[in-house]
């Protein structure tokens, strides 16, 4: 943390960077150039851009930033992370701001707040099986959110799926669920539960 | 050869071809691999986003369970997304104190302990170009491609893999090329052979996943691919389960048959298509292998290109004349 360092209490920009695991603290050299948003796959259909996101969480715009749909949109495919000049680990902060999102309770304003439900969804399967199961999780997500997507998911692609022996209709579990459920349920009280 | 085995959950059903091929090729080049014993999931692009020390220690479970099993200090993933998570979690455990202190915390609750560093993780195709080598693999050829034409496709996570050093350029890759020449077979100019396939998109925002996918079937249609040879389960997925909402969303007519690079392998090697998982692809790969012909094709003069060794991937333009 980084308010034993200084007299001013921790600000939002404190908060991200110490939330994000690698070379976070690079964030203060970002030069703005937008090479991360000139690369980024998903860019144009973001609030703000990752430059603009990057402006903003320097200028303590918490709320903006948490509550914009910018970080939801991010694919993950780490372009910007490995062009950025200043070495900013840029994918890894969007995790954190998805992850504070959630716990500043925001995401639901994003206009893309299904994106939280789907990790949800899907790491509920594997918080209780210890693997994932792709039938399971897409239909309960799609019945819960949008159960017009369900009819599709099941007359079309999940059919042809199902018919190459490509989806399992139930859940395998691991032999050491309990072990899992322990090793989880400690780190959710280290971590704090989001 | 012996090595830990780290399937996922895409391979145990879903992406089960890949599984099926990477046997079948393993005994031919006297790979080993062993199964973790009771592994769980890694959490895919899902569990980081929303709480951080739980996501570690459900990935540091397989860690500590690869390590225990004495079943060799390599780790091999063939999915990008569990290949990156291990990789990931290994990396920030020895870098980051506070985190590995928790981890540790939890993963005592379950009995386990893991040391930072004592499994190294690989992705599939590292180990079978950097290990196994292309000359190991030339020399099990017997059935060479000829005549097939393939667009190779790494996606993401494993030429990038974040702050990490990737065993291949994070730009332009080029391991998966080389392999597939080794096959016989042609490889295309693709450059979006690094580009995002839409990742979990499709169920959150399919507008964002098929404009993705488009782009990528349209590179490889436009460079007269037979098919497209990929090294990721979601990335075989997306495009392949996908490829007919592209069609329907955009007008477009794309029939290119998405392959895992090791059934490309076995086929060359002379084992059956079957053994190989083919026929679970649902745009079908059968027109496609039949162009394979016993001929090889006649060498191709290649023109000379504008030779770029950085910056942003562009379309390489061929000079005139």
């Amino acid at each position: 943390m980084t308010d034993s360092l200084t007299s001013r209490p921790p600000t939002f920009y404190d908060e991200v960077v110490a939330e994000t695991l690698g070379l976070a603290e690079n964030l203060k050299t970002c030069l703005q150039c937008g090479t991360c948003s000139g690369s980024c796959p998903s860019g144009p259909d973001m609030d703000y851009s990752p430059r603009t996101i990057f402006a903003m969480i320097d200028a303590g715009m918490k709320d903006e930033v948490l509550r914009s749909n910018t970080s939801w949109y991010c694919v993950s495919c780490y372009y910007c992370t490995v062009r950025c000049p200043q070495e900013i680990p840029i994918t890894d902060l969007m995790y954190s701001l998805k992850r504070m999102s959630i716990q500043a309770g925001h995401y639901q304003e994003a206009d893309l707040d299904k994106a939280p439900e789907f990790s949800e969804t899907f790491m509920n399967f594997v918080e209780n099986n210890g693997r994932s199961f792709e039938l399971g999780i897409a239909t309960r997500y799609h019945l819960r959110y949008h159960p017009l997507g369900a009819i599709k998911l099941a007359t079309g692609m999940g059919l042809k799926l199902f018919t190459k022996g490509r989806m399992d209709i139930t859940p395998t579990k691991i032999k050491n669920i309990s072990q899992l459920k322990s090793i989880l349920n400690k780190a959710k009280e280290l971590g704090g539960a989001a | 050869m012996k090595y830990g085995y780290y399937p996922g959950c895409s391979l145990e059903r879903n992406a089960r071809a890949y599984h099926d091929s990477t046997m079948a090729i393993s005994k031919p080049l006297n790979l080993e691999f062993v199964e973790v014993d009771d592994w769980n999931c890694c959490g895919a692009t899902e569990y980081i986003a929303l709480n951080k020390i739980p996501a570690f220690a459900l990935i540091s479970r397989n860690l500590a369970l690869a390590a225990d099993q004495n079943i060799g200090e390599n780790l091999v993933a063939p999915c990008s997304a569990c290949y990156l998570n291990l990789k990931k979690a290994d990396h920030y455990l020895a870098e980051t104190p506070d985190l590995k202190q928790k981890v540790d915390t939890a993963l005592e609750a379950g009995g386990l302990q893991y040391q930072p560093g004592s499994i190294n993780v690989q992705h599939l195709l590292e180990t079978l170009v950097l290990d196994v080598g292309f000359e190991a693999i030339e020399e099990q050829v017997q059935k060479p491609l000829y005549n097939l034409k393939v667009a190779p496709y790494y996606g993401c996570l494993v030429p990038r893999p974040a702050a990490m050093d990737s065993f291949d350029d994070p730009e332009h890759p080029m391991s998966l090329d080389k392999l597939i020449e080794k096959l016989g077979a042609t490889v295309v100019d693709f450059p979006l052979k690094a580009q995002c396939c839409g990742g979990h998109m499709t169920q959150i925002s399919e507008d964002t996943a098929l404009e993705l996918i488009r782009h990528l079937l349209k590179n490889a249609a436009d460079n007269e691919a037979d098919m497209i040879a990929t090294i990721c389960p979601m990335c075989q997925l997306n495009l392949d389960a996908y490829q007919d909402a592209v069609n329907a969303r955009f007008g477009t007519d794309y029939h290119i048959p998405i392959v895992y690079f090791t059934q490309l392998m076995g086929l060359a090697f002379g084992i059956p298509a079957k053994k190989l998982g083919f026929g679970k692809e649902i745009v079908s790969s059968r027109a496609a292998l039949e162009k394979i012909s016993d001929e090889a094709p006649q060498p191709v003069k290649k023109s000379k290109k504008v030779q770029k060794t950085s910056g942003l991937p562009m379309p390489i333009m061929i000079e005139e004349g």
